[in-house]
């Protein structure tokens, strides 16, 4: 099992709740689960082609997924998952 | 309306001019309110990662935010906006700022650096639900005593 936290602009779209527990061997079976549990989180973590969207960070633990195995990445029994859209801009 | 801590207030225009003439930027934490509004009991400094353009452009390492969204839940607060200054620009959100904004009902709070002063502060509000329909509604910022900020449910 895997705590996945989600965002404050995600909630509404997962109970309102700021965290979700899932099974899954890996990030992506996490994640798979996480949307299957809440069906409307998928349009705003995937694009139609069911790529993560390029502004939607997974954290494992303390470390981007993009330099494990992305969403292949093992989990461990008690591993945390944060999703973090991007902040960026400027004038 | 937006309510901030008159710290947390002053901590942002204080980075702002600390890194002028490059971009400031930050993470507010705070509580939502029962009736919907959203009051900051604090201001974290992150560092820009937009190294290649600091003087216009400003990037959070995401990294940053996972340890401070958990900071958060430790106090009981989420994040619940962001921060970043315009040096030598108006502070009015610009069109990059619309595009790489994503996180919806949260504020982002833009402070005008005018020769190393800061001068005004504005926050907007990032009002629909996707990329089709995003855009920012100016909000209105009171000041709270810094105890009640962090008392506020």
């Amino acid at each position: 099992m895997a705590k996945v936290h989600i965002p404050t602009p995600l909630r509404q779209y997962a109970g309102s709740q700021p965290a979700v527990t899932v099974k899954g061997g890996t990030v992506a079976e996490a994640l798979s689960s996480l949307v299957a549990i809440h069906p409307e989180l998928r349009r705003h973590l995937y694009t139609d082609e069911g790529k993560l969207r390029a502004f939607v960070n997974v954290y494992l633990n303390d470390e981007d997924i993009r330099y494990l195995e992305k969403e292949n990445t093992a989990l461990a029994d008690g591993d945390t998952i944060s999703i973090v859209p991007s902040i960026a801009g400027g004038r | 309306m937006i309510k901030i801590s008159t710290d947390a207030y002053e901590a942002m225009r204080k980075h702002g001019e600390a890194t002028y003439p490059h971009e400031c930027c930050g993470v507010l934490l705070g509580r939502f309110e029962e009736d919907g509004s959203r009051v900051v009991s604090s201001a974290v400094r992150c560092g820009n990662m937009r190294t290649d353009s600091p003087q216009n452009r400003y990037q959070i390492d995401p990294h940053e935010l996972v340890r401070i969204q958990r900071e958060g839940r430790d106090r009981d607060e989420d994040i619940i906006g962001f921060y970043h200054s315009h040096p030598d620009h108006p502070a009015q959100w610009s069109t990059t700022d619309l595009v790489e904004a994503h996180w919806f009902g949260c504020s982002y709070i833009i402070t005008a650096v005018d020769n190393g002063r800061a001068v005004l502060t504005n926050s907007f509000l990032l009002m629909g639900s996707e990329d089709q329909d995003k855009h920012f509604s100016e909000e209105r910022i009171v000041l709270v005593q810094n105890d009640l900020a962090k008392t506020a449910v």
